[in-house]
């Protein structure tokens, strides 16, 4: 492991909220499955922390995190090392103490209560998402110089991902009821990371209704291992794309 | 040792530096000044590769710095105005950049034990005053013995004390033949420093001498009469 | 009345006595079956010892036991029928049935039985027949024990595991029935009874049930077949314990009813099924004490059903409890343990205090709009239904559980 990443992990890991953030979905994840009389309604709502608590956590911390590294950044800048793995650093830094704290909050008791596919699914989903909303961040923290505007790109983009994207799909939906637009809402899941990472998670919680002709057109494509395999390469899209994009800005960027 | 050829950076519509073309060479020690704005930081962070220029080229040994960071290593550079992070204590800093830079030279602790620094090892970036952070800036920039020193303002915000173990390092780092680049604003302390003076203004050099020329030139004893009476003589054209 | 049970003892155990046993086998008397069988009277037995039998068609037209002696093999080379029994009270047991033919237009089975009464086919294997066992105008039969294999690809090119047609008091006991198109088929059947049998990995249906009234299908387990099981145009049929599991896909279902009427379905095991029940058309037909465990939907019910009960079942880890395709609403549900219920029982009496609805508004979606499925258990969908189940407006308010249970039932 190089010596940035090494430090920045260090220093995220002492960092309070980071601390929290894993108390709290220790406790929620525990409490969730002893509470509950079958794992499934636990892993259910995990499904929902999975889905909405982790990517907001993720992409909100992660943009506050870059912003107040400008500093170290720019100590960083002057000492022989390239610009772009400084940036990379922090990335790997990032991603891997946010994946750590949901490997011990999440991850453990899922391991503990539900080693199933469905719980193993939802791990491997957890830090796909993780790391994706890491990557939304870098991109929305590199957009403006204005910490608060950085801020609220990020929470706007998390708004879009986690309800506005959906309310869309529903609407037209119901609008486009007459057209045979099934295949087209496979394609289009692949515009929302969370969306995809729902619905692998989906064929295997719900497995029995995804069989049925509704659900069969998704389990067709999300149900063979082609299927899944491209999914996880669009979600490593989600992950490359909006860093790569932020790194060519900031190799470009003025400090 | 530095080539700096038809440099100009636009921040937007603003032109902070224009057309600007400079040449430094090792045992020069040479003061960068203008008022405030004239672009003397911004030249100093595109000598750094922090800025990145809209137009010209810089050399740095020969070799251009753009996409090239190696040469990083022989510059020591302390900001104006220091930023480190908030958490770190001065020894994890210090230990961080030794490591970073895995530099097996001898280290140059001079300034670490002047400024009776290992004391305040264990406090933290944020708890220190600015005078002090200035001190582990300065600290910094000469711990690797690069031939290259670049100070933005070294001495403000440090109290005469300190100010002065500044200057006496200064010196014994121009004897070795280092090059020594100072922006200042007050000319006054760096008399007995310097050899030559770049004066800038609105981004571009207004002229670019000796000590000895500019007191030829103008009749003065003192540098900062002497830029005066440039000025004055330019604002009369 | 005594002395008459003891006269029948006498003759049955006279008739025990002078009954003749003929032995088949390399080092027996006779070489082929077809030979013994040419000398044998009403009530004689025929031994057949291990060996491989390429005989063609094997016809028992006289009341004879049949025992196989360590599994003898008959063979029917893909060409014959097997075994056509057209006596009665003949016994086939001990067998291994195997290759019938496979003309599509004759049916021709691993053994059929013709026009008959009270055989008794029991502890044999059939393997890769096209129908396994063939009954037809047959009563008081008895198909006990048989492990029935096929190995079908395509419904249209393989036949059923037993099949019973126009026949009346058949017993179905302990079989164990895969890769035939149906494991079990009844049409026309009636006061029978289908017990302990297990019918997996069959290409259509488990069973297929159609026009068989008064009879009982008890304890059976229905695994992974293509469509489940059917039970169609029939009444009084009783369906108790019996699981069904694992029946996935396009149009599968756990059970499938259509036009049943006063039926009764007590204590059966759904677990994993795409629809555990569908119901089109039934009525009168009481739903209690089941386990509705992991399905995809819990029970359709579609609006041509009426007065129908559901009571007393456990509806748990369901993707959807309930779902119908109208607004009409003339089923009763009551007491049944939902576990999606979010209510409370104030006055500790393990009933919630308030009224369950167990159809969710995005079922009611799903139903209209199927690829809506795509945003199931999102934040949105799940915002949706809570409201809808706080106001419901959309669904019908009379689908309603008014004494939901608090906790599930030890069924």
């Amino acid at each position: 492991m190089n010596r940035i990443i090494k430090f920045i992990v260090l220093d995220i890991l002492k960092n309070k909220i980071v601390l929290v953030y894993t108390a709290i979905l220790s406790i929620l994840s525990w409490s969730v499955f002893s509470l509950e009389d079958n794992s499934t309604k636990g892993l259910l709502t995990l499904l929902n922390v999975i889905l909405l608590t982790v990517p907001l956590i993720s992409v909100v911390f992660s943009t506050i995190y870059i912003y107040n590294s400008s500093e170290f950044i720019e100590l960083l800048l002057s000492q022989p090392i390239k610009r772009s793995k400084i940036w990379w650093s922090l990335f790997f830094g990032l991603t891997l103490s946010l994946l750590l704290s949901f490997f011990i909050g999440t991850g453990i008791p899922i391991l503990f209560y539900a080693p199933s596919d469905v719980g193993i699914m939802m791990l491997l989903v957890g830090f796909f998402i993780t790391t994706v909303f890491v990557a939304i961040a870098f991109l929305s923290s590199i957009l403006t110089r204005d910490k608060a505007k950085g801020i609220g790109i990020a929470i706007m983009l998390w708004l879009f991902f986690a309800l506005l994207f959906d309310g869309i799909v529903l609407f037209l939906l119901f609008q486009l009821s007459d057209y045979p637009i099934e295949k087209m809402m496979v394609g289009i899941t692949a515009f929302n990371p969370i969306d995809l990472a729902r619905i692998l998670i989906l064929l295997h919680l719900d497995v029995s209704a995804m069989m049925g002709y509704t659900g069969a057109i998704f389990k067709d494509f999300f149900g063979t291992s082609i299927g899944i395999f491209i999914a996880f390469i669009i979600l490593f899209l989600w992950i490359i794309v909006p860093f790569l994009v932020s790194l060519i800005k900031f190799n470009r960027k003025d400090l | 040792m530095i080539e700096i050829n038809n440099l100009s950076k636009n921040f937007g519509k603003l032109k902070v530096i224009n057309n600007v073309s400079l040449s430094c060479n090792q045992g020069e020690c040479i003061a960068l000044i203008g008022p405030n704005g004239c672009g003397k930081t911004t030249l100093i962070k595109t000598i750094l590769g922090m800025v990145i220029p809209s137009k010209g080229t810089i050399k740095f040994k020969g070799e251009y710095v753009s996409k090239n960071f190696e040469y990083r290593k022989y510059i020591g550079y302390m900001p104006q105005i220091g930023r480190y992070p908030d958490n770190m204590t001065i020894g994890q800093i210090l230990e961080m950049i030794k490591e970073i830079r895995k530099s097996d030279l001898d280290l140059d602790e001079d300034l670490l034990h002047q400024f009776k620094l290992k004391d305040l090892f264990n406090k933290r970036m944020r708890t220190l005053s600015g005078g002090t952070t200035q001190k582990v800036s300065a600290t910094l920039a000469f711990l690797f013995n690069p031939d290259v020193l670049i100070l933005d303002e070294p001495t403000a915000g440090l109290d005469p004390l300190a100010s002065e173990i500044l200057k006496e390092k200064i010196i014994a780092e121009k004897q070795k033949g280092k090059l020594i680049l100072i922006t200042s604003h007050l000319l006054s302390e760096l008399d007995d420093l310097i050899t030559q003076i770049i004066f800038m203004q609105d981004g571009e050099v207004q002229f670019h001498k000796t000590i000895a020329d500019l007191k030829a030139s103008t009749g003065e004893e003192k540098i900062s009469k002497a830029i005066a009476t440039i000025l004055k003589a330019k604002n009369n054209e | 009345m005594k002395s008459k049970l003891f006269i029948l003892l006498f003759c049955s155990a006279s008739f025990f006595v002078f009954a003749k046993k003929y032995e088949v086998g390399v080092n027996r008397s006779f070489k082929t079956i077809k030979a013994a069988l040419a000398q044998i009277q009403n009530g004689d037995s025929v031994l057949v010892y291990e060996g491989l039998y390429k005989e063609g068609n094997i016809v028992l037209d006289k009341e004879v036991k049949l025992i196989g002696i360590n599994f003898p093999v008959l063979d029917g080379q893909k060409k014959y029928e097997v075994l056509s029994i057209k006596a009665a009270n003949v016994l086939v047991c001990g067998f291994k049935v195997q290759h019938s033919g496979y003309a599509t237009l004759e049916d021709p089975g691993g053994i059929k039985v013709y026009n008959t009464r009270n055989v008794v086919i029991r502890d044999n294997i059939l393997d890769d027949n096209f129908f396994a066992i063939y009954l037809q105008y047959c009563s008081n039969c008895i198909i006990k024990n048989n492990r029935i294999k096929a190995y079908g690809i395509e419904e249209q090119q393989i036949g059923n595991g037993i099949h019973c047609w126009k026949s009346d008091s058949l017993q179905i006991i302990g079989n164990t029935i895969s890769g035939h198109r149906d494991g079990i088929y009844f049409e026309f059947v009636t006061n029978s009874i289908i017990w302990r049998n297990i019918s997996a990995t069959n290409i259509r249906y488990g069973l297929h049930f159609m026009f068989s009234n008064n009879d009982s299908y008890i304890s059976n387990v229905f695994k992974n077949n293509g469509a489940g099981v059917a039970v169609m145009f029939t009444n009084k049929v009783k369906m108790f314990n019996n699981t069904f599991t694992e029946n996935w896909g396009d149009a599968a279902y756990g059970l499938f009813l259509k036009e049943i009427s006063d039926s009764y379905i007590f204590g059966n095991k759904f677990l994993k099924n795409t629809e555990a029940i569908h119901m089109e058309g039934t009525s009168r037909i009481k739903v209690e004490k089941n386990v509705f465990e992991a399905n995809g939907w819990g029970m359709k019910i579609q609006a041509s059903c009426m007065e129908n009960e559901i009571v007393s079942n456990n509806f748990v880890g369901n993707t959807f409890d309930i779902s119908t395709n109208g607004s009409l609403v003339l089923n009763t549900f009551n007491g049944n343990y939902w576990d999606k219920y979010e209510g409370y029982d104030l006055d500790k009496n393990k009933i919630g205090d308030v009224p369950y609805h167990p159809l969710s508004l995005f079922s009611v979606i799903v139903e209209k709009n199927p690829p809506a499925m795509l945003l199931f258990r999102s934040f949105m969908v799940t915002l949706l239904d809570k409201s809808e189940k706080i106001m419901p407006s959309l669904t019908p308010d009379n689908f309603i559980d008014n004494t939901p249970l608090m906790h599930s039932l030890k069924l």
